[in-house]
């Protein structure tokens, strides 16, 4: 079978190309990786008149075949079919900002260069327009020898003409040589620069839009301000709105594993798929509205052009612990969830810093730590008022959140001295233009993003909730013994309590730390079952759980419970995300290993230093 | 370096907000190789004329630079490798 002809869509950054690639696919797109990086491959399919199926490859955006990053590097060996898992494309389409040909021209030339059937489309006429340029298509046709098409990609004007020019062109025999000559980039830019000025019919000076937008959003003063308001409303979105549609799936779960519960006979197989995979794969699924609310702030404000400004506000503070600006918005993300705000590091472009800055992304407070802390501050610590306004819980949990600020920052510095040793890529950003993002855009993002999630929750979750389920059930219990103690788990909690009995943990502790692992608040259902096995009379609701907890645990040891959970990284989904971003082991075991150790010195000091006090 | 024939030649960290100027080198020298690329993907080169546009809050760094019909975001550090002529 002959593979489909691929046509690869390539550009500079900030040139509109995602925006024409959805113009020309729609929505059916597939989303994969290429081999050895992490740099994703998206792919969608196109009709030509007569019928015959086409591949489209969006490539990563490039400003030249001499790669500054990892996509670029993608990008060049796709087009010199060098790439691992790629076939040589058949054709290009290049597309270039009609407002910035002097710059997007020299990638344009260079691909052009290559010998491939070339398409240009002359993207966001639009936009040039608006900034009082008017531009000659045939006069850049003439120039460059290929074929310019005027488009408005998140208009979709001009998509037809595109459509029809790829139709001419793939329908026609191509018996062209590919070239490999190799003009050099000054050349290549002064070439552009003298194209661009030759397209150019007449230029009337105008005020910007962006640049009327970017004196008040970079303002000194007022550009952190609106910062700081816009991720208060982002923060206040993740947790207000989504609250009703979690309760939803929650509640969706819970009727699917009664349904189930009464479909299949008592046993081992209905525990494994009722308490296993609906229960686990259900508390992960349950995220999924944060994650898409979150995913919708970053869509808009990437697409907006905003991101980049928030990445340049912050750059000097982030730059202070080693990181670039562009970590802010990933580690902002991570207060939600460290799986998106892990999966969102990809627009860092230097593998150091992006590296850094995965690894200390789970410091952040996710949501999952809330039922945890919620659990423990409302059962050891006093519902008292510290002054006007101020309560103690509520300190409590800002201190938190603090704490994991203040590790993250830390572990950032460290890291940077050490093991992420090197002065890292700097901070080199185009500022794009501003523009309104096309809903269907959007729309596309974030049903990538869902895809993406779920099926991580039904492949890899879905494997490690089972193995746990399987070390808490097997061995069964016989008469007079506890389920918790024979199986084991429970035996590895034996093992466990030797560990962290130093730092104050009982064995209630040791037996939720494991199944804690699948994720944070997962501790909380474990320490009531434990509970609520231990005295079957009683039923082991939240405020029945904080009374047992005031009665088993000293204050110490809740302190240092709370210590553990600011840094331990109990998270299944975050170990194996980290270990696709990373594409190895390596990493998330590390990453896993110095986190486990903070967390051990934590919760042992935090132990230690209360005891001490004779709290 | 050209700096001797131009007295009042400066770099482009030392440019005041608004102030253009034309690039009379480039110390490519003093840039990793990736920064460099980076540099001359933006358009950056002998005879271009740049201009600072906004300064970061913290510190005044980064630089946000008009090059050509972009603005772009570069350290204050890698600004310094940047020698220019203000434009009267």
């Amino acid at each position: 079978m002959n593979p489909l002809p691929l046509v690869a869509v390539a550009g500079s950054p900030n040139a509109g190309k995602s925006a024409l690639f959805n113009a020309l696919t729609g929505a059916r797109q597939k989303v994969g990786n290429y081999p050895g990086v992490t740099v994703e491959r998206h792919s969608g399919r196109l009709m030509l008149a007569d019928g015959r199926p086409v591949e489209l490859v969006d490539l990563p955006g490039a400003y030249s075949l001499d790669p500054a990053s990892p996509d670029e590097a993608v990008t060049r060996d796709v087009l010199l079919g060098q790439q691992k898992g790629e076939r040589q494309p058949d054709a290009l389409v290049i597309v270039v900002d009609a407002s910035n040909l002097d710059n997007h021209l020299r990638f344009a030339l260079q691909l052009i260069e290559l010998g491939h059937p070339t398409i240009i489309a002359l993207n966001m006429v639009d936009l040039a327009k608006r900034d009082g340029l008017e531009l000659d298509p045939k006069a850049l046709e003439r120039e460059l020898g290929v074929p310019v098409i005027e488009t408005v990609a998140v208009r979709r004007r001009g998509i037809q003409d595109l459509h029809a020019a790829l139709d001419d062109m793939l329908s026609a025999p191509f018996c062209g040589v590919h070239k490999a000559v190799k003009s050099d980039l000054i050349h290549l830019q002064r070439r552009a620069r003298e194209i661009a000025t030759a397209a150019v019919v007449s230029e009337t000076p105008v005020r910007r839009w962006t640049h009327r937008l970017d004196a008040v959003l970079l303002h000194p003063v007022v550009g952190p301000i609106i910062l700081a308001a816009i991720m208060f409303v982002m923060f206040q979105a993740v947790f207000a709105w989504s609250a009703a549609p979690m309760d939803w799936i929650g509640q969706g779960v819970a009727r699917l594993s009664a349904v189930v519960a009464t479909g299949l006979p008592a046993g081992l197989f209905r525990s494994l798929i009722v308490d296993g995979a609906i229960a686990g794969v259900g508390a992960v699924i349950t995220f999924l509205p944060q994650i898409l609310i979150l995913f919708l702030f970053i869509l808009l404000l990437e697409g907006t052009g905003y991101m980049v400004r928030a990445a340049f506000l912050m750059d000097r503070l982030m730059h202070g612990v080693g990181l670039s600006g562009r970590a802010f918005i990933p580690l902002l993300s991570s207060f939600a969830c460290a799986v998106p705000g892990i999966m969102a590091t990809r627009t860092i472009d230097d593998p150091k810093d992006r590296l850094t800055t995965i690894l200390v992304a789970p410091l952040m407070t996710c949501s999952a730590r809330l039922p945890v802390y919620t659990l423990i501050i409302a059962a050891f610590i006093p519902n008292s008022r510290v002054m006007w306004g101020v309560g103690l819980q509520g300190l409590v949990m800002f201190g938190l959140y603090v704490c994991g600020i203040a590790g993250a920052l830390l572990a950032a510095l460290v890291l940077r001295r050490g093991v992420l040793k090197g002065s890292g890529g700097g901070f080199m950003m185009e500022l794009p233009k501003y523009q309104w993002p096309l809903p269907k855009d959007v729309a596309i993002g974030l049903l990538t993003r869902a895809q993406i999630f779920l099926k991580r929750a039904g492949t890899i979750i879905l494997g490690t909730t089972i193995i746990l389920w399987a070390l808490a059930s097997i061995p069964q219990a016989g008469p007079g013994q506890k389920q918790s103690e024979v199986s084991i788990a429970g035996h590895i909690a034996t093992g466990i309590d030797k560990v962290v009995a130093p730092i104050g943990f009982n064995h209630d502790i040791s037996l939720a730390l494991l199944p804690a692992m699948a994720a944070r608040e997962v501790a909380v259902s474990a320490i009531a079952t434990v509970y609520s096995i231990d005295s079957p009379d009683q039923q082991g609701g939240a405020t029945k759980l904080q009374d047992q907890l005031q009665h088993r645990w000293s204050l110490a040891t809740a302190l240092a419970f709370l210590a553990w959970f600011i840094f331990a990284p109990q998270c299944i989904s975050t170990i194996a995300v980290t270990r696709r971003e990373t594409n190895g082991w390596k990493w998330p075991l590390f990453m896993v290993s110095y986190l486990f150790l903070l967390a051990y010195i934590a919760a042992g000091a935090t132990y230690w230093t209360a005891v001490a006090l004779g709290l | 370096m050209n700096a001797p024939f131009h007295p009042d030649s400066t770099s482009l960290d030392l440019l005041a907000v608004g102030t253009k100027a034309r690039v009379l080198s480039i110390d490519w020298a003093s840039l990793e190789k990736t920064e460099a690329s980076r540099l001359r993907h933006f358009g950056f080169d002998e005879g271009v004329i740049v201009e600072p546009a906004h300064l970061g809050p913290f510190g005044r760094d980064p630089m946000a630079i008009r090059v050509g019909r972009m603005t772009v975001a570069i350290r204050r550090k890698h600004a310094g490798a940047i020698h220019v002529q203000p434009i009267r």
